[in-house]
Formats: structure tokens, sequence, C-alpha cells
């Protein structure tokens, strides 16, 4: 099946790119540079035209019988308008061609687990190279700067911007800082001089590049590209802090390669001569000009994303369009003030995430996160192919193995040398020093790309006469340390055994550990009279909050910005979760075996989703005006449909917790939709009630863990289910139209693990707020009236707690259910209740075990 | 002296120095530091753990004595002490050493939670204690109940979550528990292990912020 599906794809992808190739093929028909922008394309691409008409011929017969084609002098129903489309088409083409190239690669797992993607996505463009020289030759396609720093890298920069982890990022700001300033300069200076030193010294043979030239190719070659870095490192898994260190870098050094290479640029035209002290020094101010200025200016972009999203609840379709038009506008706005527009679009995306995503709502931050990896990721596939279509062209070629190795060899060994030296500076200030293995890492991790590239192919030629040289090596590094460094760093990573990052969950007592740590420290650093770190930190934090917050946040999102909390609701909403499995699971068992119990059936189950949901909604007594609003676009909780949850969660904009949720939860298939209906139950208008029910939940989770400890019963054995087990129960469950076949209703868990994973998730995220008015929640109330008794009245002493020990100890599988106590109640009411076949509410369960 | 040389040995004199000359300023005119002291710095007054942070200045067992109970005044040398839980390591610091203090440091933290010092956190301890309530109060919509709750719920978490080779009891968390789940960065040597320490300055710093 694999196999097929593997081939079928090469297929369509050779057939894509020869009916690309052949395009190319032909006379120069045509003319003009395209106006259309998109992919580095376009502007070779007019010859294409009349071979087009060739190999279309087939398709298009039947228009032309038709239409007549262009010549038709009457009116033409259809007609074949090539030069019309032609450079859109093209773009688009290449851009499904590349993506195409992508899907290729990734259908191999075995060999993108040795290889790195963007190393297979460069030799894919070898070979579309390849086809089009092979059909053409001539080089028609290659990446134009303009084509790569005005539509493909702002995608790139803003997403790494947008999801760059704030505090790591900023906790490590001065290291960044240090090496991407002088780890660059370092770099371009000791380039540019030792392969001066080596042409004096007669290695080169004979080129005309004079010390400046040298200066300015070394400047180019010096930064750390993002793109490569990222494409690189994100499959390697390297610990966070490495990570974070080499890919700020190659983000925060595009400031310094900008000024460098303007400067040098500036240094080549006037000539050595004319380089006095002033411009110098002119040169090193506009690197903070242009540094800091950028930076500014996406800072000031970010805010006014950030004030935007305030108020673009109203054009809800549109809210995520914002974000890219403006983090567009500020790299834009940068590059025409001659700022660095890398660093206004990164210092963009940083400084409105935060408040982005707690304004938006919740669709629109998925739409948001979707959009901008598709934006990103495509682009990053579109320039690797390019950067390897870009090498098969004869022009470029000129080869000269002085420069081209030492160039190599020179940029390998002044990274080491550079990274070396800055860190063991950097260590002597570090609280956690960055330790050997890593800085071997970072060192190999100085990977060039498409920037270098770029600028070496902005290079005035009239200038530099050995331009093609300079591409040609440039072209020759950025392989040679993406495809050969991309290759072998993950082997090195496991042999050196450099630490890898961690995916643990934490913990919510890590969580709230963790914020003890800081407010002690700041503590110990007030006692001991110190500014340090945590002051700053806490000053800032302070002034965020003071400030920031109330400015850029919707007073709605601003309540729910506790990240403790966050933790916790996620973590009941896991209990939920598997609690709400269990109940289905067993639910689905009672009702085969008692037909008859209908109704009690429906109740019982209906209890079971209301214990659940006091979980869910632990976010809800905090917030009082969400929590309303909620419960009226929600007029029942229904367990029921994701069209009303979704309408519902519109309106409860900037419920926070949603966000962290859905990160870590599985997404839900939208057609799933659920038959519960709960809407003949009570609804519970009151908040302090919410709160109780939390609170008792708690408890309640809290006896029960206890009780099972001491509690020993015989062993229960959770039957398996067969999938129609579940489908048969809801619809009792629900008195709604008995969906037998639905296919909505695959819980099981024998299922696939689409059909249930994804489900059940969803249906719990979604129902945060439907918690509130569940009146039935409290099982172990009196149990003829669950439905009316608040469970506080009903158990005002806190330590009588409802809990049937012996089933705790049943599910004592690790890690299963733990926390939630309420399972294993209910667990044992619906036991009761089938051997009772009661059509009364689950009796108590204390009793009789305690 | 000789317990303070063991634990204060990779703090340099200059930074005793500076330290000395802060405890003489939080002090006043007294030989002896006391909980209002402390209580008056300006700067700690928002602090959420407060309490907790001046009730373990004043803890003897921080003093690594084994004793229980606490100090109505400390001098300098138990000032000293609970201020070297939190001095950075040095490169030079070996691996055993390293753990050796985060050892302490999580030692300390535990028992700014184990108010009765048995060695175990009970879920009362937890709750009483405030850190969590504190914390929460923070983020004003957040009531004191649901903050329990929290805490409830972290405990909870705790002991359901089976560990092995951990002899658990039920909504007590003991040393080794508190060191595996409240702080696993450090178990773990993570970088997160950073979090602990706090810079003391070679500089003088005590004249930047004035006191009291």
């Amino acid at each position: 099946m694999a196999e097929q599906w593997r081939s079928a794809l090469l297929l369509c992808l050779l057939m894509a790119a020869s009916s690309l190739a052949s395009t190319g093929t032909t006379a120069p028909a045509s003319t003009g540079n395209d106006t259309e922008h998109g992919t580095g394309t376009i502007n070779t691409l007019p010859i294409v035209t009349w071979k087009w008409h060739h190999v279309e011929v087939p398709y298009l017969e039947s228009h032309h019988e038709h239409g007549g084609g262009h010549n038709a002098t009457g009116i033409a129903i259809v007609s074949f308008k090539w030069h019309h489309v032609e450079s859109p088409y093209l773009v688009a083409v290449w851009i499904l061609v590349c993506f195409f190239g992508k899907l290729l690669i990734e259908a191999n797992h075995k060999i993108t687990n040795y290889i790195p993607e963007s190393a297979l996505l460069i030799c894919f463009g070898f070979i579309l190279g390849g086809i089009v020289w092979g059909a053409d030759k001539v080089q028609t396609f290659k990446l134009t700067p303009t084509v790569f720093f005005f539509y493909l890298l702002p995608p790139i920069m803003l997403d790494t911007g947008y999801s760059m982890p704030n505090k790591l990022f900023f906790t490590n700001l001065g290291a960044i800082l240090i090496h991407a300033v002088i780890g660059t300069v370092w770099n371009a200076a000791t380039l540019g001089l030792s392969l001066w030193g080596c042409h004096q010294g007669g290695a080169m043979g004979n080129i005309e590049i004079g010390l400046l030239q040298y200066l300015l190719y070394g400047s180019l070659m010096a930064a750390v590209d993002p793109v490569a870095v990222i494409a690189v490192f994100e499959q390697v898994h390297v610990n966070e802090v490495l990570f974070i260190l080499v890919f700020g870098e190659s983000l925060l050094n595009d400031g310094v390669t900008v000024v460098l290479f303007n400067v040098f640029d500036a240094f080549v035209s006037l000539g050595g001569g004319a380089i006095d002290a002033k411009e110098i020094i002119k040169g090193i101010v506009s690197f903070f000009v242009v540094a800091f200025g950028g930076s500014l200016l996406g800072f000031v972009f970010g805010l006014l994303m950030s004030l935007l999203s305030r108020c673009t609840k109203n054009v809800q379709i549109i809210e995520p369009g914002f974000i890219f038009v403006l983090g567009y506008l500020s790299y834009l706005t940068a590059e025409m003030l001659s700022l660095s527009s890398i660093l206004s679009v990164v210092f963009c995306g940083i400084c409105c995430q935060k408040y982005m995503n707690s304004n938006m709502n919740e669709n629109s931050i998925q739409t948001v996160r979707y959009a901008m990896k598709v934006f990103a990721n495509g682009s990053e596939t579109m320039i690797f192919v390019f950067l390897g279509i870009s090498a098969i062209d004869k022009a470029i070629w000129v080869w000269n193995t002085g420069f081209i190795l030492l160039t190599l060899l020179f940029i390998l060994i002044y990274r080491f040398i550079g990274v070396f030296i800055l860190t063991w500076m950097l260590n002597r200030y570090r609280l956690v020093p960055i330790s050997f293995v890593d800085q071997i890492i970072m060192g190999y991790g100085g990977l060039r790309g498409a920037v270098a590239y770029g600028l070496a192919v902005n290079l005035n030629e009239s200038k530099i006469k050995e331009k093609n040289l300079m591409v040609c090596t440039t072209l020759l590094v950025v392989y040679f340390t993406v495809i050969l460094q991309g290759v072998t760093m993950k082997p090195l990573v496991q042999w050196l055994k450099v630490k890898r990052a961690e995916i643990a969950e934490i913990t919510l007592i890590e969580k709230v550990q963790n914020k003890v740590f800081d407010h002690m420290l700041i503590a110990i650093e007030d006692i001991s009279g110190q500014i340090g770190d945590n002051y700053m930190r806490n000053k800032w934090r302070n002034f965020e909050e003071k400030w920031m917050s109330r400015l850029l946040l919707k007073p709605s999102a601003r309540k729910q910005q506790d990240h403790l909390y966050n933790v916790f609701h996620q973590l009941n909403l896991q209990d939920a979760m598997e609690y709400v499995k269990e109940g289905e699971r067993r639910g689905s068992l009672e009702f085969i075996r008692n037909e008859s119990a209908f109704v009690d059936f429906k109740k019982k189950l209906g209890e079971d989703y209301e214990e659940a949901m006091p979980d869910i909604m632990a976010d809800m007594p905090s917030n009082d005006p969400v929590s309303t609003c909620r419960r009226d676009v929600l007029p029942t909780v229904s367990l029921e449909m994701h069209e009303q949850n979704m309408r519902g969660l519109r309106e409860a904009e900037g419920i926070n917790a949603h966000h962290l949720l859905d990160q870590h939860l599985y997404k839900g298939r939208k057609q799933h939709r659920y038959r519960y209906s709960r809407s003949h139950l009570d609804i519970n208008q009151d908040e302090n009630e919410v709160q109780e029910i939390f609170q008792r939940t708690m408890r309640s989770r809290l006896e029960s863990f206890k009780s099972g400890k001491m509690g020993v019963a015989p062993p229960k054995t959770i039957t398996k289910h067969t999938k129609r087990e579940p489908q048969t129960k809801m619809p009792n469950g629900k008195n709604k139209p008995y969906h037998s076949g639905d296919e909505d209703f695959e819980f099981s868990e024998g299922d696939s693990a689409s059909g249930y994973d994804t489900s059940f998730p969803t249906r719990v995220t979604y129902r945060a707020g439907a918690g509130i008015e569940n009146p039935a929640f409290m099982p172990d109330l009196d149990p003829s009236s669950p439905l009316h008794i608040p469970p506080w009245l009903a158990d005002a002493g806190m330590e009588v707690n409802p809990v049937a020990p012996s089933e705790r100890a049943q599910v004592r599988t690790p890690g299963y259910l733990h926390r939630l106590s309420s399972l294993r109640t209910n667990a044992r009411s619906g036991e009761t209740a089938q051997d009772r076949d009661l059509p009364t509410p689950p009796p108590h369960r204390d009793d009789d075990h305690l | 002296m000789l317990m303070i040389n063991v634990f204060v040995s990779s703090v340099s004199t200059e930074q005793i120095k500076n330290l000395h000359m802060r405890f003489q300023q939080l002090c006043g005119n007294e030989k002896t530091l006391r909980k209002e002291h402390l209580e008056n710095i300006p700067t700690l007054a928002d602090n959420p753990i407060k309490t907790e942070i001046i009730k373990a200045f004043f803890d003897k067992r921080n003093q690594h004595n084994n004793e229980l109970g606490s100090y109505e005044e400390i001098g300098f040398e138990e000032f000293l002490m609970v201020m070297s839980h939190f001095r950075p390591p040095s490169i030079k610091t070996s691996a055993e050493e390293k753990a050796a203090m985060r050892k302490r440091k999580v030692r300390f933290l535990f028992n700014m939670h184990d108010t009765d010092g048995d060695g175990k956190i009970t879920l009362e301890e937890y709750r009483k204690v405030g850190i969590v309530e504190g914390l929460l109060s923070e983020s004003e919509s957040i009531g004191q109940e649901v903050a329990r709750a929290i805490a409830d719920a972290a405990m909870l978490e705790v002991a359901s979550t089976n560990v092995p080779n951990m002899v658990r009891e039920v909504t007590k968390i003991t040393l080794a528990l508190f060191l595996h789940f409240a702080c696993p960065q450090i178990l773990k040597d993570l970088e997160m292990e950073s979090r602990m320490y706090v810079r003391f300055l070679d500089m003088n710093t005590a004249n930047l912020r004035c006191g009291k």
C-alpha cells in the first residue's frame, strides 16, 4: 500500500516536473518581466508558451475545436490565453512542484531519519534543475534576491518570532547577542583577512580580489542562516538552551550582516583610498541604528497589532489576517527605512504573541497558528528547492580550488574558534556554563544558507569582477553546511551525547514549585540587597502586568492569565477525559444488561458526565463575566454538538486555558456530532454553586484517593467493548434519534486512534463551560433528587466523603484516573444500578466500604 | 564556624563582606537580626511568599544542626548559612558537590513546606503554608478556595502517580517524592537548575539600593 502510494507520488512528481521542464524548453518566445510577484521562477519564464501549447494540446483539443483559439474572429466561446495567466500560473505550478517534492520526501521516513529534509530538498532541487537544464540548455529558474527577501523570507521570520519561546530567549539574550554581534564580526573579519592573506601568499592563483572585496565576501558569508538552522535543529532536538543559542544567534546576526555587507559594499565602491576614520565610525553607528532601529520598529508594530486585536472581535473572519499583513508591513517598513527587516519582523512576532493569543478567540488563534506554519514551511521548502535548482547553471560555476577549499576550511575553523572564545568568556559569567559538548554543537551548527546566497547574488558585478566565483563558492558553502553538516549533525549529537530536549509533561506541583522558586529568588535578592536578574525580571513582570496587559489585553483575557491555573485546568481535563472514557465503557455495558432501565440509564449517564464537568469547568469559577456570557450562548449544557459549542466558544473569548489545552489535546474532527442532550436538566445558575461543585470534586478526589489506598477490593476486570456497544448506548442516554450507524459514535477503544482519541478530547475541550449547568452533578447527594439539591447543602461537612474505596483499588493501573474520584464512585454506582435495576440514582456508596 | 566554612566555602570573602554589610544594614545597630527587620524591607512587601521566606531564615533546620524549631533572632553566621543555599556553583565545583548543593536547596524548599518538621509534607501543611494561595492570589481572579483546591490537586497528583521503588503515604510527601515531583529539573541536572541560584555580585551592591 505504502509502496504504491509512494510510487504513485513519484510518478506524479515526475510528470509535473517534466511538464514544467518541457515548458522551459523552447525558444524565447516572449518577453517581459512579469510583474507578478511570486517565486523566483517567474522572470525566467516568458518562454514557456509555445511549448505549453504542444504539451497541452491533447487536453485542450475540444477547446480549440469550438473556440477557434486566439485567432477566432467571432466570439470565442473558449479561448486559450496562456499569456494572460502565464506568470501566476507558473508560480503556482512551481509551488505545487516544490510541495510535491516535500510530499515525496516526507513519504520516506527511513530516509528523513538520516538525512535532514532541507538536504533532501536541495537534492530534489538539483534533480529539477537538471531536468530543466536538460530540456533547456539554459539556466532559466533560479532564486532571485527579490523573491527571496520579499516573499519567501518574511513568513519564515514572522513564524519564528511568533512562536519564539520568549522566556528562554530573553534569559539567554546576553549570550545570544554576544554570539550574534561579536561572533559574526569575528567570522567576517577572520574569513576576509585569512583569504586575503592566502591570496597574497599565492594560494588562489590569478584572481582579482582586493582586501575590501574579501572583507565584503567575508561579511556575507559570516552570518549563520536562520532558515537552515531551524530546518536542521528542529529535527535534532537538542536541549533548549543550546537550541536557543544557535537559533537566536542566527536570527539576530542578520542586523550585523546587513550592516557589514552594506558598509563594505560602500567601501568597495568608494575604493580603498577614500575610507577614513569618519567612514568607519559611520559604519559602526549605522550598525546600532540598523539593529536597534529594526527591533524597535518591530516592537512598535507588535504593540500596534496587539492593540488592534483588542477590537477585532467583530471581524472575526479576517482577524488572523491582521497579524500577517502587519507583520509583513513591519518587514517592508524596515526594509524601506533600510533597517534590519529580519529583526523587525521577528520582534514584531515576539512582542505580539502573548497578547494576540490572549485577545483573539480560539478559532483565530488556530488559524494563525496553522496559516503561519503553512506559509513558513512552504517558503522554507521552496527556498531549499530553489537553492538546489540554482546550482544547475553553467554561468556561475567558476572553479578555483584554492578559493573554494580555503573558504570552506576557514568558515569551519573560525566558527569553532569564535564559539570557543566567546563561550569561554560567557561561561565566566553564566550561572550554568555552556558545556564543551554544547560548544561543539554550536560551532558545528553554524550553517550558512539562503541569506548568504541572496546577498552574494546581490553583489554588483561591475565592481566585483569575481562575482561569479563568490556566488559559486557561496552555493558550495551552503551545500556543504546544509547537506554535509546537516546529515552528520544527528549522529554527532548522538555520539557526543548532547543533552536532548526533554519532553516532559509539567506537573502541577512542579508548576507551583517553579513559581515558588521565582519568588524565593526575588526575595533572597531583596534580602541580600542586590539587584540581580531576578530583580529585573520581577520589575519587568510587574510593569508588564500593570501597564502592558492593561493596555493590550482585553479585560476578559486578562483574567485568564494564570499559568498555574491553566495547568490545573489541564489536569482536570485529562481526568475528565479518562473518566468519560471509563463512563462510556461502563455505560454501554450496563445498557446491554438492562435494557429496561432506560430512564435510569439516561440519568446515570448524565451524572457521569456531570461529574466530569466540574473538573472541566475548573476555569469558570474564577471568571464570572466570561462564564456568564458563555452560559448565555450555550443555553443548555449540551453534550451535543459542535455547532453549538463552537458558537459558544466564539463568544467566550479570552478563555485562555483553551489555548493551552488545545495545544496539548488531540483535535477532533469537526464533523463529529454527539447526540446527547441534556436540555431536560435544570440549569445551574449560581456561580457560587459552580465554585462549590469544583471544590467538592477536588475534595472527593482527594478522599477517594485516600480511601483507595486503604481499601482492598477484588480486582475487577474491565471488559473490553466492541464498537457497537457504545453506539447503542448513546441513543438511550439521549432520547435523540438513534444513530446506530453513525460513525461519530465510535468511542470504543478498539477502534482506531483517530476515531477515539480525536473525538474524546474535543468533546471535553469544548464542553468547558458546560459544567456550570450541571445540576445533577453530585451523585452522592440525595439519590432521589440529584437534580435539585445543591451539593453543598447536601453535605456541608467537608469531610463527609462519598467514596468507593474498592473501586478505586481496581482502577489502580498506574497513572490511571487517580485524580478523579468521581469515576470510581460512579463505577460503583453503575454496578449497583445494574444489580438493583433501579430507577433511582446511585445509592450511597461510601458507607458500605468505608 | 566549621560548619559554615564547609558550606560557605565557595562564597568568596568579597561576597561575605558584602553580605555582612547588608546584614548590618538590615539589623540597624543591633547585633542580631529579627523578623521585623526582614519584614521591613520595602521591596519584599509584595512578595506573595514573604512570610515563608522569612520563616525559613529563622528555621533551625536550615542551619544543618539537626535541630528543630526556630530562632527568635539570628546572627550573621546563621544569616550567611541560609544565604549560602543560593550561591551558584562555580565552574570548579565537582559533580558531587553540585549534587549536594542541589540537595540542600531542595531540603530548604522542603522545609518551607514541612512546617512541623516531621520530614513529611502533609496535605494540611501544604494547604496551610499558603504558598499556593499566596501565588494565586496574585492574579486577583482566583479565589482562596480555588487556590486550596489547586493545592489539593497538586498533592493528589503526587500521591497518585506511581513512582517505582518509592513507598508513598497517602497525602504525605516525603523528601524523596518532593524531589521527584516538585523539582525534577534539579534532580535531573537540567539547565533549569539555574533557577535556584542567586548571583551574589562581587561588587558592593548594598549601596545601590538603600536598605530598609
